[in-house]
């Protein structure tokens, strides 16, 4: 079972370091981890995507809530959560590819953001499963680099919120 | 005032009347700070063992036990104290000296990254980097240390933080922190479930764990058991929750425990864990547990409900204060005399393993009894770790204002001696006994040296059978009897020299002494005293 949690967190030093020993001491999965400062300077959201059996899940979000720097635990599945994820990717191309590649852009609301002679940079930002779509889209193309910033997420928008 | 004058007046507004520690370059404008109040220091010889004086003066006193150490090696020896308080959730404050703000990270003499080699077994820890925040610090970390699920917190504190001038000293009454609200007193709504189901159940049985005496419950806990007549089991750490000759108390759980303790839990109809972790060592399959009972399971901490077993409910608190609130309503239970006459059978039933030790060794159950039976009513007793403990558990009789300690989660050998030290500076006024195999004596022996400075009186029983007891019992079942690693050489030491050298009291008792005499001058002498204990290394737990 995958699930998305939503930590806010103090904003200081050896908080990250923390939260992730907790996960590695505990054996628990981490599929992906983004910290970010919130509105607030003083609070960082970090957004955690795990997966693991039912008691694995209510255990990480209860050793969440014990550590002293952790202001509020959200956890909530993907299907009720608004999820993006940032890639940033080097291809190479040539005269006989570089139309396909742009095509590709287009259909995939990717954007190229730099570009030298032979080497240009795609960015797209889209659900995770986009972004592995526009991988494999890329593959006959010689790729060079590839960073992607893993998932951002929030709960879906509801009537109440608080 | 420097940050140095200031941890001081801190630790004074606690009330901390005496800490332990060692001195080093970086720590030393906090013991120079402190030649100035009526704290008293002691000066350990191995820094591990101030952590274990901590915890046994802490055990005692009900209040957060300091410790205090130099940088780099001091630090780094305290670990293995701070994970054993944290196994049992002994509320330490553990201070460490740091190299000059300017030179963290960089490598330099005597530095180590405390903070991040204790994460895993702390309950918080502060790198302070600004001496103004020093008095908010010190009120979080005794606050942190001494409520909810207790636990060691360690502050690490730069020798430049200490120099430095604090502008304006005022220790905060209140501590305001978002993130940590421990929750005290236990919903009514579970409360009252909790209720329903006790007056359903017809084999009810209440398993205790450490957190009862943590909890300061102790009274609460026996009051309920007897009102309601509920048999009670208990986990290593619950020992002494319920004194062992109590009708209703049917020992310790789990793969060390009675059979028949063992045998209560499984036919029991409700099971009501109290303060205990469901661990390993108490519950041999957790995942089966529920299957033919009704859990309850109280606890201060939420992450250990439902960590290993599943409850039916669960009610987070306080032990005390939820049992405080239980004990507001009429509760109409079942009869259960016909399940505790069951029970009493099954406790009659058993055959005690009476292992005979050769003639020339002490039979050590019979020595266990009598020393328990020989003891003040109120004496603390503190076991180490190995065969010593196991037998402890069985063969010890817990009086009724009696208290047995052991490092029950990391089975930390060499606790015994450094933590019966501290208890017995605590409550001077309670007869204390440590008792230590001669392996985990060996351990800890270096702190014959602060005891006899200190004028430390306690007792101190060394089991002696050249071995490694219980490691050769897991050789014996597991490897073929391939003995390796476990032969501690043939008398050497030499105990009575070692009592001799530190000036203290020593007897010796074998097969062929008379026990009742031995036990009467050890436990009727005053000051520091060995009394050495022939056993039968053939002899099983």
């Amino acid at each position: 079972m995958k699930k998305i949690y939503s930590v806010l967190v103090e904003n200081r030093a050896g908080v990250l370091a923390k939260v992730a020993g907790l996960f590695s001491r505990r054996n628990f999965n981490i599929d992906s981890l983004v910290v970010g400062e919130t509105d607030a300077h003083d609070v960082s959201c970090m957004t955690i995507v795990s997966s693991g059996d039912e008691r694995t899940i209510e255990q990480i979000e209860k050793q969440l809530n014990k550590k002293l720097d952790v202001i509020k635990v959200k956890t909530f599945r993907e299907a009720d959560a608004i999820d993006r994820e940032l890639m940033l990717v080097k291809v190479k191309y040539n005269k006989t590819n570089r139309r396909d590649i742009m095509e590709n852009c287009e259909i995939c609301h990717a954007r190229i953001v730099d570009m030298s002679r032979g080497y240009m940079m795609i960015q797209i930002c889209d659900t995770t499963e986009k972004v592995e779509l526009f991988l494999q889209v890329l593959k006959g193309i010689s790729i060079v680099e590839v960073a992607r910033t893993g998932t951002v997420a929030l709960q879906k928008c509801r009537e109440n919120e608080r | 005032m420097n940050g140095a004058q200031a941890m001081v007046k801190c630790l004074e507004a606690e009330g901390v009347e005496r800490l332990y520690g060692y001195s080093g370059a970086a720590i030393c404008p906090f013991y120079d700070a402190l030649l100035s109040s009526k704290i008293t220091p002691v000066l350990v010889r191995q820094e591990q063992n101030a952590a274990h004086m901590a915890s046994g003066y802490a055990r005692m006193k009900g209040r957060a036990g300091v410790c205090v150490v130099t940088s780099g090696p001091g630090a780094t020896n305290l670990i293995t104290g701070i994970a054993t308080a944290f196994a049992d959730s002994i509320p330490l404050v553990c201070i460490t000296g740091q190299v000059v703000s300017s030179m963290i990270g960089s490598d330099v003499f005597q530095e180590a990254d405390i903070t991040g080699a204790v994460e895993s077994f702390v309950k918080y820890s502060y790198l302070v980097r600004d001496a103004q925040d020093l008095p908010r610090i010190m009120k979080e970390a005794f606050y942190i240390a001494e409520s909810g699920r207790r636990g060691p917190v360690l502050i690490d504190v730069p020798t430049d933080v200490m120099a430095c001038e604090i502008k304006k000293y005022v220790y905060p009454d209140k501590v305001q922190m978002r993130t940590y609200k421990p929750t005290v007193e236990g919903n009514g709504a579970q409360i009252a479930k909790v209720i329903r189901e006790l007056e359903k159940a017809e084999r009810p049985i209440m398993c205790v764990g450490g957190g009862v005496a943590l909890s300061g419950a102790i009274d609460e806990i026996r009051a309920f058991v007897r009102k309601y007549q509920i048999p009670v089991v208990s986990t290593m750490m619950g020992i002494g929750a319920m004194p062992s000759g109590d009708n209703l108390y049917f020992g310790m759980v789990g793969n060390n425990g009675r059979p028949y303790a063992n045998r209560a839990v499984g036919e029991s109809d409700l099971l009501l864990v109290v303060g205990a972790r469901v661990a390993d060592r108490a519950v041999n399959r957790p995942d089966l547990i529920t299957e033919n009972k009704v859990l309850i399971h109280i606890d201060v901490d939420p992450a250990e409900i439902g960590k290993n077993v599943g409850p039916t409910i669960p009610l987070v608190g306080d032990i005390r204060h939820v049992f405080r609130q239980i004990d507001k309503s009429e509760i109409h239970m079942k009869d259960h005399a016909a399940w505790i006459n069951t029970l009493c059978e099954y406790r009659l039933r058993t055959q005690e393993v009476r292992a005979k030790a050769g003639k020339a060794y002490v039979d050590v159950r019979a020595f266990l009894e009598t020393l328990s039976l020989r003891m003040d009513k109120n004496a603390v007793f503190v076991c180490d770790v190995g065969q010593n403990q196991i037998w402890s558990t069985h063969y010890f009789k817990v009086s009724e204002k009696g208290r047995f300690m052991t490092s029950g989660g990391m089975g930390t050998m060499g606790y015994a001696i450094p933590a019966a030290f501290g208890a017995s500076q605590a409550r001077p006024d309670r007869q204390t006994i440590a008792l230590c195999g001669d392996g985990g004596f060996q351990m800890s022996m270096c702190e014959l040296g602060t005891i006899a400075q200190y004028g430390g009186d306690i007792g101190i029983v060394i089991l002696r059978n050249n071995t490694l007891g219980m490691v050769m019992e897991t050789i014996h079942s597991l490897y073929d009897s391939r003995a390796t690693m476990v032969d501690l050489g043939k008398d050497t030491p030499d105990y009575k020299k070692i009592a001799e050298a530190y000036g203290m009291g020593y007897e010796m008792l074998d097969g062929k002494g008379d026990m009742e005499q031995a036990l009467y001058s050890f436990l009727h002498a005053d000051g520091a005293r060995i009394l050495e204990v022939s056993v039968d290394p053939r002899d099983r737990v």
